[in-house]
This record gives C-alpha cells, sequence and structure tokens, in this order.
C-alpha cells in the first residue's frame, strides 16, 4: 500500500486550493497516512465480480418538466457576495487561460 | 403551571390545542430556559427569539379563529445549523460561512413553517457535520447536559444537548454515519435517522450526498414519529427523494407504547458489540435485550460479516463526495473571503487563502484525503472499492434481514467520553461511528432510544435498524422498548440528569 | 504575450510532406425553456444574474434535477447523429476549481455518455461525401459569464479583476466528439468547416437549438496533429479555442497544419496544449501552461439518479425526428429534377426554401429555379443582399410564373414586371395592369401594326409571298416595336401569314 507521503499531501491540498502551513503540512501527513493505511483494507474484499454502488436507492429517471419558476431576485443572489459591481460577482484576477 | 419546558412535544402540542397554554407561553419559556442554562451548555450558535414569537402569535391567533392546524403547530423547534433557513444566519459550524445569510429555506424548513412551529435558532455542531463529539465547531464546544466536561456526541451535539437540557423540545438533525444516533446516545435522547430519501435534502449543506439524511432529535419515540411525519415525504426538488408515501410512523409508536413485540424477530449484530464497546454499554445492551424478550419478541443473532470494513468503506466515500460538495466554499460567491498575505491576489489563490483560513483541522483532512482518494490513479483502489464494500453490506442487510425484522445493536461503543479526550487522535475519534456507519452506507432507517445509564452514570443507548423504507418498524420496537424502560424506571432517563445551574 | 515571430510552412507543401488528422468537439446550448438541473428560465442578453436559482449559483444545499426535455433534445441529437442511445447513463462531476464554475464542479457525463458510436456524411461543396465517425454525444450543464477587466484586451492575461454573471451557468449543452478524422488529407480545413455546418444545420432542423455560432449557441473546439504518412501513428495534438464561425473554423485548421508543420520540419516536437484562436490576426498562441495536469476527479454524481431511456421511448422520440437536412436535399433534387451542379448552386446560395415555396405557390421547379438563380440572383448580387432579404416572396414569383404560362406576358414583359414588384409596386398583376404590360391579346392593334409595317416596306412582302420566311422576323420585330413588346409573336407570325396569304 502507498503511504502517503508529505510532498504528495502538498499537492493534493493545492489540487483541492487549501493553503497549508507547514506545521499543518507535517501533522496532516502523519495522520492521513495512518487513515489511509487503515481505509485501504477496502480493496481486500473489493473484488471484480463485486458491483459498485453509488446510490443507496435504487431509483431511475427522475425528471422535471421544463417549465419555469421565478429565478432568485438579484438582490438575494448577490446578497452574500463578498464583491459585486455592476450586478456581477466581482472576483480576483483568473490567471489561467479560458 | 408546569414547567412547560419539560412537556413532551406530544403533551405541549395536546395542552396548545385545548387552550391551556398559547404558543406564546410555551415559546418563552423554552427562550427563558436557553438563556438560562446557555453559558453552561452551548447548544446554540444563533437564538431567533423574534421570530420565533412572531410565529407563535400567529400561530395562537390562527388557532383563536379556529383555523385548522397542524398537530405540532406552536410548538418550538431548534434546527441544526447545517440547514438552510431564509433569514437566519447558517454556518454549518464553520468559520467560512461566518455570517451567511441564506436566500432560500430547506424543503423541510418550509414544512416546518408552514405547520406553524415556532423556530428558536440554530444549534452547534462539528464544522460541516464531520466529527463526532462537536469539538470541531469553529464556535465553540457544546456541554453535554449530563456532565458539562464531556461531549454531548456530534456532528449534531448542539440538536440533541438542546433537547437533553430541555431547551427546546424537538430539534432537527442530519445523520451522515450516526450523527443523530450517536449524540441521542450520549445525551440521554431519541434520534432517528429515515430511511435514505425519506426526508428530502434539498437545503441541507451536503456532507455526502448519499450518506446524509436529515431527522428528529427528541426526548420521546412519539416525538419523533410526529417530527418524521412533518418532515418527510417526496420533494421534487431532491433527486433522491423517494416518490411513495411515508408508512404510518405515528400509528407504529403508539403500537408499540402498549409493549406487545409478539411476532416481531429481533436480529443482534455479531459483529456490533465486543471489542471496543464498553461493558456498561454492553450490559444495558442485554437487559434490553431481555426486555424485547419479555414483550415477546423473538431474539435470534445474525452475522453481517462485511460490517468490519464499513468504517474504511465510510472514510473513503464520505470525504471523497464531501472534497467536490465543499469546493464551492472558495471566496468567491458567498462567505469568508481571504487575501493571501503576500504576493497578487489572483482567483487562485485568494481561494487557497480563504479555504486555508475558513476550513478547521478536521474538514482539511477530510478534504485533502477524499481529494486523494478520488485522484487519478487511486479512483479504483479507493473510492471505487469503497462504493463495492458498499454492495457487499447490502447485501448482509439484506441477508440479515430475511431472518429478522429489525436489527439491533449499542448505538455507540462508549459513553460520551471528556472533552479533549480524543482530539489528537482522529483515528479513536471515527471509532465512534462503527455501529451506526454501516445503515449509512446501505440507506436503511435507524434509531437510538436511551436504555440506561452505564457504571459510570452516564447515558447508554440502544439502536434499531430496519429494511429501508420500514422506517415504522423502528418507531413500533423503540416506542416498545422505552415504555418498558421508562415502566422500570419510573419516568424517563433524562429525570436523572443533574440539574443544570441556571446562569445568569 | 509573446511575439516572437512564428515559422509557417505554406499549406499546400505542408500537407504534401504531412497527413494531417482532426477531431472536433461541438458544444450546443440546447434551447429549452429551463437550465439543465433547475427551473431558473434559460435566457439571453439579460440584466446579469437575474436568472439564477440556488442550484445554477451553486449555493449551500442546493440539488439538481433533470430537465425532461433536454433529455429528449440530446437523444433527438445522438438519434440524427446516428448513434446508439445508452440503455443506461449516469451523470458524473468534472472537478475543477475556476469562478465561472459556481459549485466549482461541474456535472457532466464521463464513461457513461447517453449516445456512442455514431456518424455523420458531411457533404462538400463539390458534393463529395465524406463521413465523420462520432464517438459519443453527452449531457452537459454551461458556466457562467467571465468579464475581465483591467487588462488592455479584456482578455484574462493583465486583468486586475473579473465580474462574473451567472445566467449561463446551468443552461443545457450537448457535447459531441469525433473520432479522430482521418483521409481528409488537404482537404481536412474543409472538412471541419463542414462538419460544423452540417451539425448546425441539423440542430436547427431538430428544434433542438437556435445554433447560431455568433451568439455562442455552437461552439467548436478543433483538434489537430500531424504524421508523416496515414500509415504512421497518431501525432502530437493541440485544441485550438475561442474558433467562432466557420469561417474560422477552417482558418484555425490551415494555420495549425502550417505551424505544426514548421515545428517538425525544424526537428522540434509540437507542444500538446491548448491554444487559442486569434479572429482579427488569424493566428493561434499558446494558453497558459497548467501548473498541475488536469485531474478532474470524475466520479458518479450522487445527487442524481440514472437515466435509462426506455426503448419505448426512443423509438418514440425517432419517430418524430423531422427529415434532416441532406436527406431533405437529396430528396428535393430528385423531385425537382435537377442535376447534381445545380442542385449545389441552389444550396450553397441558401434558396431551397425559396425555390420549394415558389413551387408551392404553383410554379414549375425549373422555372422557380429559373428565376431565383437567375434575374434575382443577379439583383442580390449588385445590391448585396441575401436572395431572402429581396423585397419579393416566392408566392410573387409563383404568381408571375403563372402570368407568363397563361400568355398574359411573356419573359421580356415579365422581367419588367419583376422591376416593378422589387420597385415596391405591388403584386405582379396589380404591375402588369398598371404599366400596362400585358401581351396584346386582340387581333385588332396587331393587324393594325402588321398592315403599317407592310404598307412601309413593301419588298418585305414580296419576299414572304415569294416563299422566303426570312423577313418575318424583320415585320414581326416591327410589330413588337411598335407594340412596345407586348404583343405574342406567335400571334404576330400567323397574322402576318394570314395577310399574305390574303393577297
Amino acid at each position: 500500500m502507498s503511504t502517503l507521503s508529505r510532498d504528495e499531501v502538498a499537492r493534493v491540498a493545492a489540487l483541492a486550493r487549501i493553503d497549508l502551513t507547514p506545521t499543518e503540512l507535517d501533522r496532516l501527513a502523519g495522520e492521513l497516512d495512518v487513515i489511509v493505511e487503515s481505509v485501504a483494507r477496502v480493496s481486500e474484499v473489493a473484488t471484480p465480480d463485486v458491483p459498485a454502488t453509488s446510490h443507496p436507492l435504487p431509483l431511475t429517471n427522475v425528471f422535471r418538466a421544463d417549465v419555469p419558476e421565478p429565478p432568485l431576485p438579484v438582490a438575494d443572489a448577490l446578497a452574500g457576495a463578498p464583491a459585486t459591481q455592476d450586478g456581477k460577482f466581482l472576483v480576483p484576477q483568473i490567471m489561467e487561460e479560458d | 403551571m408546569t414547567d412547560l419546558t419539560r412537556l413532551s412535544a406530544a403533551d405541549l402540542a395536546d395542552k396548545l390545542a385545548a387552550g391551556d397554554v398559547s404558543s406564546v407561553e410555551a415559546t418563552q419559556a423554552h427562550l427563558d430556559r436557553i438563556a438560562a442554562v446557555e453559558p453552561a451548555v452551548h447548544a446554540f450558535l444563533h437564538v431567533s427569539a423574534d421570530e420565533a414569537l412572531a410565529t407563535a402569535r400567529d400561530v395562537d391567533a390562527r388557532r383563536a379563529a379556529g383555523e385548522e392546524l397542524h398537530t405540532l403547530a406552536g410548538v418550538p423547534i431548534a434546527v441544526k445549523d447545517i440547514i438552510v433557513t431564509k433569514g437566519l444566519p447558517t454556518t454549518a459550524g464553520s468559520r467560512i460561512l461566518e455570517g451567511w445569510v441564506p436566500p432560500y429555506d430547506a424543503t423541510l424548513v418550509s414544512r416546518i413553517k408552514d405547520a406553524g412551529l415556532p423556530i428558536l435558532g440554530k444549534t452547534n455542531m462539528d464544522e460541516f457535520a464531520m466529527g463526532s463529539s462537536t469539538e470541531h465547531s469553529a464556535y465553540g464546544n457544546t456541554h453535554n447536559p449530563w456532565d458539562l466536561d464531556r461531549i454531548p456526541g456530534g456532528s449534531g451535539g448542539g440538536s440533541a444537548a438542546a433537547v437533553a437540557a430541555y431547551e427546546a423540545p424537538l430539534a432537527i438533525g442530519t445523520d451522515t454515519g450516526g450523527s443523530i444516533r450517536q449524540p441521542g446516545a450520549v445525551t440521554g435522547t431519541v434520534g432517528v435517522k429515515p430511511t435514505y430519501g425519506s426526508v428530502s435534502r434539498y437545503g441541507l449543506i451536503a456532507l455526502a450526498s448519499s450518506l446524509d439524511q436529515a431527522g428528529p432529535v427528541t426526548r420521546t419515540v412519539l416525538d419523533s414519529a410526529l417530527l418524521h411525519e412533518l418532515i418527510g415525504g417526496h420533494d421534487p426538488r431532491d433527486s433522491t427523494s423517494i416518490d411513495e408515501p411515508l408508512p404510518g410512523l405515528v400509528a407504529a409508536a403508539r403500537q408499540g407504547a402498549t409493549g406487545d413485540l409478539a411476532g416481531v424477530r429481533v436480529g443482534v449484530v455479531r459483529e456490533l458489540q465486543g471489542e471496543g464497546y464498553q461493558p456498561g454499554v454492553l450490559a444495558r445492551f442485554e437487559e434490553s435485550l431481555d426486555l424485547l424478550r419479555q414483550a415477546g419478541a423473538e431474539i435470534v443473532e445474525v452475522s453481517c460479516p462485511h460490517f468490519g470494513y464499513a468504517l474504511g468503506a465510510y472514510y473513503l466515500i464520505l470525504p471523497s463526495e464531501a472534497s467536490s460538495n465543499l469546493a464551492k466554499f472558495d471566496g468567491m460567491r458567498f462567505g469568508l473571503r481571504v487575501e493571501p498575505e503576500d504576493g497578487p491576489a489572483t482567483a487562485e489563490r485568494v481561494m487557497g487563502a480563504t479555504r486555508g483560513a475558513g476550513f478547521g483541522d478536521e474538514v482539511k483532512r477530510r478534504i485533502i484525503l477524499g481529494t486523494y482518494a478520488l485522484s487519478a490513479g487511486y479512483y479504483d483502489a479507493y473510492y471505487g472499492s469503497a462504493q463495492k464494500v458498499r454492495t457487499l453490506i447490502q447485501r448482509d442487510f439484506a441477508a440479515a434481514f430475511e431472518q429478522a425484522d429489525v436489527l439491533v445493536s449499542p448505538t455507540a461503543p462508549t459513553t460520551a467520553f471528556k472533552l479533549g479526550e480524543k482530539l489528537d487522535d482522529p483515528l479513536a475519534m471515527y471509532l465512534n461511528d462503527v455501529a451506526t456507519i454501516p445503515a449509512n452506507l446501505a440507506g436503511v432507517p435507524g434509531l437510538s432510544v436511551p436504555n440506561g445509564l452505564s457504571d459510570d452514570g452516564l447515558p447508554v443507548g440502544f439502536q434499531v435498524l430496519a429494511p429501508a423504507k420500514a422506517d415504522d418498524r423502528l418507531y413500533r420496537v423503540g416506542a416498545a422498548l422505552e415504555a418498558l424502560l421508562e415502566a422500570q424506571w419510573g419516568g424517563p432517563l433524562l429525570d436523572r440528569a443533574p440539574e443544570l445551574e441556571v446562569g445568569k | 504575450m509573446s511575439t516572437q515571430t512564428v515559422d509557417l510552412v505554406d499549406y499546400d507543401e505542408a500537407v504534401r510532406r504531412y497527413d494531417p488528422v482532426i477531431g472536433i468537439e461541438v458544444h450546443v446550448e440546447l434551447g429549452t425553456a429551463t437550465k439543465m438541473f433547475c427551473p431558473a428560465p434559460a435566457v439571453f442578453g439579460e440584466e446579469p444574474n437575474t436568472s439564477v436559482s440556488p442550484v445554477s449559483l451553486g449555493l449551500p444545499g442546493a440539488l439538481p434535477v433533470v430537465n425532461g426535455t433536454a433529455v429528449e433534445y440530446a437523444i433527438r441529437i445522438g438519434l440524427a447523429l446516428n448513434c446508439q442511445i445508452a440503455e443506461s447513463c449516469r451523470f458524473a462531476r468534472k472537478n475543477y476549481f475556476y469562478p465561472d464554475v459556481p459549485k466549482n464542479f461541474q456535472t457532466s457525463q464521463y464513461d457513461e455518455p447517453i449516445a456512442f458510436d455514431g456518424y455523420l456524411d458531411v457533404e462538400l461543396d463539390d458534393g463529395e461525401i465524406f463521413r465523420v465517425q462520432i464517438e459519443r454525444a453527452h449531457m452537459e450543464e454551461d458556466a457562467g459569464k467571465n468579464t475581465h477587466v483591467g487588462g488592455s484586451t479584456g482578455r484574462i492575461q493583465g486583468a486586475e479583476y473579473s465580474l462574473v454573471d451567472y445566467n449561463r451557468a446551468g443552461i443545457p449543452l450537448v457535447e459531441i466528439v469525433t473520432r479522430p478524422i482521418e483521409g481528409a488529407g488537404e482537404r481536412a480545413p474543409e472538412v471541419a468547416r463542414a462538419y460544423v455546418q452540417t451539425l448546425r444545420d441539423i440542430f436547427r432542423a431538430l428544434g433542438v437549438s437556435e445554433a447560431r455560432m455568433e451568439r455562442g449557441n455552437v461552439r467548436a473546439d478543433v483538434n489537430l496533429s500531424l504524421r508523416p504518412t496515414p500509415e504512421s501513428v497518431l501525432g502530437t495534438r493541440t485544441e485550438t479555442k475561442n474558433v467562432n464561425s466557420f469561417r474560422s473554423v477552417e482558418r484555425a485548421v490551415r494555420y495549425e497544419v502550417s505551424r505544426q508543420a514548421a515545428v517538425l520540419d525544424a526537428g522540434d516536437t509540437v507542444t500538446q496544449e491548448t491554444r487559442h484562436w486569434h479572429e482579427d490576426t488569424g493566428i493561434t498562441t499558446a494558453g497558459r501552461v497548467k501548473s498541475d495536469a488536469e485531474d478532474y476527479r470524475y466520479f458518479p454524481e450522487p445527487d442524481l439518479v440514472p437515466v435509462n431511456p426506455s426503448r419505448e421511448w426512443v423509438e418514440e422520440i425517432r419517430a418524430t425526428l423531422p427529415e434532416l437536412p441532406a436527406a431533405r436535399r437529396r430528396r428535393l433534387q430528385g423531385v425537382w429534377g435537377f442535376a447534381d451542379a445545380e442542385m449545389r448552386d441552389v444550396v450553397n446560395a441558401g434558396a431551397i426554401e425559396l425555390i420549394e415555396a415558389t413551387v408551392a405557390a404553383g410554379a414549375s421547379p425549373a422555372a422557380a429555379r429559373k428565376w431565383w438563380m437567375g434575374e434575382l440572383a443577379r439583383t442580390a448580387k449588385t445590391q448585396e443582399v441575401e436572395l431572402g432579404d429581396l423585397p419579393i416572396t416566392p408566392a410573387q414569383i409563383g404568381q408571375l410564373q403563372a402570368l407568363v404560362d397563361s400568355g398574359r406576358i411573356n419573359d421580356k414583359l415579365a422581367r419588367q414586371v419583376l422591376e416593378g414588384v422589387l420597385a415596391g409596386e405591388g403584386d405582379p398583376e396589380q404591375v402588369v395592369v398598371a404599366r400596362g404590360l400585358e401581351v396584346v391579346s386582340d387581333d385588332g392593334p396587331l393587324l393594325e401594326a402588321i398592315d403599317a409595317t407592310l404598307a412601309a416596306q413593301p419588298d418585305l412582302a414580296e419576299k414572304i409571298r415569294s416563299g422566303n420566311q426570312g423577313p418575318i422576323g424583320a415585320i414581326i420585330g416591327a410589330v413588337m416595336k411598335a407594340t412596345r413588346g407586348q404583343a405574342d409573336a406567335g400571334r404576330v407570325r400567323e397574322l402576318v401569314l394570314e395577310r399574305l396569304s390574303e393577297g
């Protein structure tokens, strides 16, 4: 079983957009390593013949009619926003290309 | 006048219907109680006195006008802060949602409001429902009314403590791995996790979408049945909602209260006892089995051989789904926004700084674990495997329910531990849920009813599990045991809880 | 943005030495009334953030519910593309952080698309048919719209901040992905363009989208790789985004061929990357290199349940499919009896509906084509307008042709009537009357004109009487002139001969 190294934790934290201090990183790496080892047991019984269950209840084909309902009032939509301008959400500069 | 806060919801409802007491009086009595004991208990994150009294006044007026009202109209209720309430702050116990006021109501809140129950406030919880002790709340601990140095359980410790401390006769909790049932066990209250899909999840801040269910937190089994019937039922806004009427839960509770369980087969799950379970917990469990036997139930032993893998599967599925569900908390559209201390304040970096500052340790642990489990190259071994274990656990339940009508176990392996005792050992903390987790994985319903005090004088809970959509069986067996036990005790278990010091 | 000069190999040279393989991903916005997962109205061009719900805004606690009409539309598209329709499929979460994605994941479909393994026969300009294999078509939701503020071009790099409008977030999309398109050779750019155009025509015919590329209803991402020969393994491909018109699709492919050829010629390797098409300069530029490879951590969407279209439902939908554009063109060509080249001209001029309507108004297909592709096409070109924008209707053309067919006017007069209609003088009938353009039907005036002509040129009469029919034309001509062209030439001829035979 692979253990979860500090570097790996740092990589995953970046993927999850969570800044960690070096102390946090050290501690988390240790804790997660232990957790991962213990949960990894699940693969023992997860043989190819066992299907995966993603939904506890066997519901299918739940649809909604294509009928409009009143949207949120704009003021409500923007109410919780840290910053707005011209009726839009103001967010910091995005560095990635579209 | 009887202390209104000591009444069960059903009894209070009777008095309200009879005109013996008004909802304003009842609501005020609970608000007074909250003010008195909150300094010690800290069950609430927000008390909505004005709104609650306004609802109470409205209900009283409508009742006086002769309007036909819901059975529970005018009975106050507390709501776990993971449930979205329009106009009332909703934090999910997290710094990242500090001060956030939702612009819409959860479906279950709409039903509560439509029925005319005054909402006393929002209760404390482990941050984003991740925890078993409420110690992971960003807003401080909640204290167990039985012993203020001890945990009230989690993640819904606030709702359970509020009900145990008579601050509210009813509360709403959510249960993803035991977060209603386990606090119920350690606070001497009743808690129910309905069948997955029984109660709408629309408006529940999602933790693990395939595991979460909202449910009742009360002092009696009948109260839970009444509340479950109010909030449950199909919701077109929730695609995973069961499109069938609920079975008769209140009827089942009343039937159970007669104490007759002839013909009921009760299955004891071998894997949900033994090592890790305190002797006092096991002793109370055995005594309860005896009572059920005396009531006419047939006790059988069943085996669910894959339950040993449930904890592992759970701590893969939950973090994986949670890592995705919690991605929306990024400081862009609502909630906390934190800029990085130095360097350019790009969207990416603001997200990282916000989530780094806004999330607590346990949340970070689980998000990173979940992100890892889903990432390229690891999916099959972790998340994929966990979903297979889920299938195996469903099959175990199916086989067990061939031999028994309900399955039983102690709700939690231990009584309430001391605050701070397990904070340094996440894995030890996770073990609190070992008996409750299987039900969430399979989607079957579970109930915890207080069944005595352990050697340490702290409450113990008895768990009843039923097949999916057979929630009525929980209420029948739970109500039976409750009736038999209270007959033995001469009253509810909570009567033996220490009187809380009334603060100024 | 770097301003280094980019080496390019002349396109024709490049395709002589390299074999291009293209791949095209098309996203189409469905024209449903509401969004994919919530009942907020699907609107365009409204005030920002006026059409959002807790679901499409990604608020905590909100849950998706699938729009049944969107599923039907997706199935229609799949059937039109000759795909298999899945018996069971699920939605999946595609997890990535971006401010225009309110949940920071997109609800899409991953390894279980609703439609797969299809094909589309694309007709190129010269009539050649090229079959494009379709790998899949799946359902997903659109993101919001970012406006970048502060940068010099309004694009991301250099922007101080961005403003986000979530009206578009949650609009239903169907994404259609081709298998690698091989064997197009130097016609790859044309194939790419024709493919996107054909898809657009299909979307409109199915009624699932307005499909206007310039409005963003249809978006194309174009993949291209080069390899030395068709037998070689596939080369490294680039993906070009921001291709906003059919012409851009073609140009972007051409440019990438030239650019990649130069890279390979220099002995370098093509960087696998996403590139951005610039309409103004006609080039592609590299997107920002991402710090981590895209790990979307797909997993089945737990808030939604599987979509299992019953075979009955699929057949019901199939039965409602309209005749698709290509099939319709073939059928009409047969009915109308046009030659391939004639039909192609009609198609390229966008005149199918016009001719169809004109035929419905009573004209023969040949006559309809004569007017629309002849006189009217010339007029449209001169005035620099579309054929359909000329101020004349198929019904009026039908009327006009009926007048000719009945003999009330001749071709020459018809042209004058046409002018009159285009000038806004009314229907053909009205113009005929107002301008007095009818063919003279009364023999009297004709005989007068004939007599006058014969009197003026007695030698012609002699020639005709002696058996030389030639001069009749001159007499007819003179009579036509005298009657301002409103004589029926055939009748005049008859009358002349009668007159002359009378001695």
